[in-house]
């Protein structure tokens, strides 16, 4: 069976740029695929690619095994940068995107109020668009790019400058959508993002730094992670420096998050108890799958 | 002078009948690294309008260093940076250029631009790139290009707007590094961030939500006070969303 959507060697210059160089992915039916990565990374283009607004240099993209140009009523998609019309009513904005898809009435309405509902939008039918909140206004907008049902959702950035609670909103949503049948392809910027999706790709310049499910991902980190306390953070900063094994530090809150070369947890800990510092394993997170995977294709 | 970098005290503002913030107050010492978090709409951008002098209070007052922001505008304008990763740069312009612009509209003289420009390229890490157009550097240059514009006139205090947004996580971690140093030297930093990785970096966080402050700590003691029930460590969602939860 075709995957919903497929990335095969996708290659894309602007210029000077290699915003796509061989990126590579499926996605099935029901799944939810987060692209995670840095501004840059090419997620934009990516999308732009899948969604049939921009030519390839190389390589292909389909949707449900047909070129995304041929796939268009199949596609839903939610740009950065998106325009609802700001002076009309959350209503009459799903109406006008309906009349665009050439919906008949009650099938409209059918859907709308379904949509209205999903989103939690229902109470605020008659508020015009300018008046929403940042996280309830990009609601309205995926509420327009699924009137027409697609089988496909493509999401850029969709939750940039949005807050925690509105971004596990929009989260739970679309882990539905995915749930009933929809293939779902999303971008961010945000790595603690990654273990919400059902599959994660990490981009990094134009291609997939690896892939996969997020848990079996990240118990395949290939590095030590620790926290560190039981000394002022800046004396335990100082006990580490040059210490080749410490990747790379964080501050969490009052300890030190260290990622670690693999097997170096003891010698770290040993370095760090004349200064009465403790060390203790802690459950990697995607960031520190980033870094160490960084390292290792340097 | 007072001891603290920034005050907030009974600070409100209503826009008609709506009470964007209400009653707001904290004190922030030097050197600390406090973030300010809220759901969109909580009063976070009033209330740093406010503490920047670009909106009037309703009620209450804001100091930056002892500085009523009211009485002393000017003065408090050079006491304050202002760094936003996404918005706040030239693009077309080469970085170097970016700097002249921030140092005049800072009204630096030429040659201090050039001194702590260059100051601020060598600890940056942006020495060599002077030349370079802004559009064509990475996110986390960028970033740390718009951090040092933030920093010519030497700030007492600086705003960072989601400083690390879309920046990878090596850059991101230099880019922190570089605001602990500034932060040992006395410079505060006031973050706002919707990413709540990104608040664990700070000494400490206040949380708005329907235009009052609900909560002020560390990102320990509410992480503590908030866990579940069952035992274990909330994460700061956890606490974002009992907080600020609808």
């Amino acid at each position: 069976m075709n995957p919903a959507v497929a990335a095969r060697g996708m290659a894309r210059r602007f210029g000077a740029v290699q915003a796509l160089s061989g990126l590579t992915f499926e996605v099935a039916e029901g799944s939810l695929f987060g692209m995670v990565g840095p501004d840059g990374a090419g997620k934009t283009t990516a999308i732009r690619a899948l969604a049939g607004l921009i030519d390839l240099d190389e390589g292909e993209a389909r949707v449900l095994g047909r070129p995304p140009s041929e796939a268009r009523e199949s596609i839903g998609l939610l740009p950065q940068q998106y325009s609802l019309y700001r002076d009309l009513t959350v209503g009459e904005n799903l109406r006008f995107f309906a009349r665009l898809y050439l919906l008949p009435r009650e099938v409209h309405a059918r859907r709308a109020r379904r949509l209205l509902e999903a989103t939690g939008l229902a109470p605020f039918e008659d508020r015009r668009a300018e008046a929403l909140s940042g996280g309830m206004y990009k609601k309205l907008a995926l509420a327009c790019a699924l009137l027409h049902e697609p089988r496909v959702l493509l999401l850029d950035e969709p939750t940039s400058g949005v807050d925690p609670l509105s971004r596990r909103e929009l989260w739970t949503l679309l882990r539905e959508f995915a749930r009933g049948g929809m293939a779902v392809v999303l971008s961010t910027p945000y790595m603690d993002e990654a273990e919400r999706c059902t599959h994660v790709g990490l981009m990094h310049e134009g291609r997939l730094l690896l892939s996969g499910e997020p848990r079996a991902l990240l118990a395949d980190v290939r590095a030590d992670v620790c926290e560190v306390d039981g000394a002022p953070r800046p004396q335990i900063e100082n006990a580490l420096a040059g210490v080749a094994e410490v990747w790379s530090s964080a501050p969490a809150g009052s300890r030190l998050r260290l990622l670690l070369a693999p097997g170096a947890a003891a010698q770290v800990a040993a370095t760090l108890r004349p200064i009465g510092a403790a060390l203790r394993p802690v459950a990697p997170r995607f960031e520190d799958l980033f870094i160490a995977r960084l390292r290792e294709a340097a | 002078m007072n001891g603290f970098a920034i005050e907030a005290e009974e600070l409100s503002r209503s826009f008609g009948d709506f009470c964007a913030v209400d009653r707001v107050s904290f004190r922030i010492e030097n050197g600390e690294i406090f973030g300010f978090l809220g759901a969109n709409g909580a009063g976070k951008s009033t209330t740093i309008r406010m503490l920047t002098g670009l909106l009037d209070a309703t009620a209450g007052a804001a100091r930056i260093a002892g500085h009523d922001v009211r009485a002393d505008r000017q003065q408090v304008k050079s006491l304050i940076g202002y760094m936003s990763q996404r918005f706040s740069l030239y693009l077309d312009l080469p970085a170097w250029e970016n700097v002249l612009f921030f140092g005049r509209a800072y009204g630096l003289s030429r040659p201090q631009v050039r001194e702590r420009g260059s100051q601020l390229f060598a600890a940056t890490g942006l020495t060599g790139l002077e030349d370079t157009a802004t559009s064509t550097l990475p996110g986390g240059t960028r970033q740390r290009l718009a951090l040092a514009c933030a920093l010519l006139h030497r700030p007492r205090v600086v705003f960072l707007d989601e400083p690390t947004a879309g920046v990878d996580p090596i850059a991101r971690r230099w880019f922190w590094r570089l605001i602990r140093s500034l932060a040992a030297e006395g410079t505060t930093a006031f973050v706002t961030t919707h990413y709540l990785d990104e608040a664990e970096y700070c000494d400490r966080i206040g949380l708005m939500a329907e235009g009052r402050l609900v909560a002020l700590d560390t990102p320990e003691a509410l992480k503590r006070r908030y866990a579940p029930a069952g035992g274990g460590e909330a994460t700061l969602e956890d606490v974002f969303v009992a907080v600020a939860g609808r």
